[in-house]
C-alpha cells in the first residue's frame, strides 16, 4: 500500500485513513473532494482528471514531507483519482492524523492548497455545450520560489 | 530531445511527446524559446518546466539523458 497515489479506481477512505493511525495519533483528520455540478452557474456534466503519473505521486510525498517539518508527529497520506468522474464522485482523499487535534485540522488544509500549486494532475472540465482543460486561479508553481 | 506533455498542451500538439533538435545540453530558458519556434501553436501556453520528475528554473541546464516534461497550470483536488 501506498501512503501517496494516483489511481483510476475509485478511492477507499477507509485505506488512507487506516494508514495514519498509530497509538501516538489521537486525531485524525480526513477531507475528501468531491466533483461539484455547479460552478458559478455553469453545470458539469462529468470531468476528467490527467496526471503526470510518477512526478504527482513524489510531490505528494513532498507535500507529506513538508508538513512533517511544519507540524513533528503528523503523519499524512493522500490519494487521487484519475480518469472520467462522475457528479459527486471523490477525487482527492487527504488524511492528516497527530497526537492532538489541533494540528491535524491544519496540516490538512496546507496539504489541499499544496496540492493545488505543486502536483500535476490536470481537470478538464465537460459542460453541456462545450470542454475545458482548469488551470491553476491562484499563483503559479511556488514550489520553485525559495520556501 | 523528447519532451512529455500534458493537459491543454498535448491537446494542442496532438500527441503525448514533442521533439526538439536541441544540442547535448540546453537551458530550460533555452528551451522554452525552442519550443515555441517550432511548436506555434503553443503561443500563449503557460507551462513550467520539470526535469527527472522535479520543477527546475530557467537556469537549469537539460540533457538528452534527463527526462523532461512541460507542466502546464495544475489544477488537481
Amino acid at each position: 500500500m501506498k501512503m501517496f497515489e494516483v489511481i483510476s479506481e475509485p478511492l477507499d477512505i477507509n485505506k488512507y485513513h487506516q494508514m495514519t493511525i498509530n497509538e501516538h495519533q489521537g486525531a485524525v483528520c480526513t477531507f475528501t473532494g468531491h466533483v461539484r455540478e455547479w460552478t458559478k452557474g455553469t453545470r458539469t456534466v462529468h470531468l476528467e482528471y490527467e496526471a503526470y503519473i510518477p512526478m504527482a505521486e513524489k510531490m505528494l510525498a513532498q507535500i507529506g514531507d513538508e508538513i512533517s517539518e511544519r507540524w513533528p508527529g503528523v503523519i499524512t497520506s493522500i490519494g487521487h483519482r484519475i480518469g472520467k468522474l462522475e457528479i459527486s464522485d471523490i477525487a482527492v482523499v487527504i488524511v492528516t492524523s497527530s497526537p492532538h487535534r489541533t494540528d491535524s485540522y491544519r496540516a490538512n488544509e496546507y496539504a489541499v492548497e499544496r496540492l493545488k500549486e505543486i502536483v500535476p494532475i490536470w481537470k478538464k472540465e465537460i459542460w453541456e455545450d462545450g470542454e475545458e482543460w482548469i488551470g491553476d486561479s491562484r499563483k503559479y508553481h511556488s514550489s520553485v520560489e525559495e520556501k | 530531445m523528447e519532451i512529455k506533455v500534458f493537459a491543454s498542451i498535448k491537446e494542442k500538439v496532438g500527441s503525448d511527446t514533442i521533439d526538439l533538435f536541441v544540442g547535448d545540453s540546453i537551458s530550460v530558458g533555452d528551451l522554452k524559446n525552442h519550443i515555441f519556434v517550432d511548436y506555434p501553436e503553443l503561443d500563449g501556453e503557460v507551462f513550467q518546466v520539470a526535469k527527472n520528475e522535479a520543477f527546475v528554473k530557467d537556469d537549469e541546464l537539460v540533457t538528452s539523458s534527463d527526462t523532461v516534461a512541460l507542466i502546464p497550470p495544475v489544477s488537481g483536488g
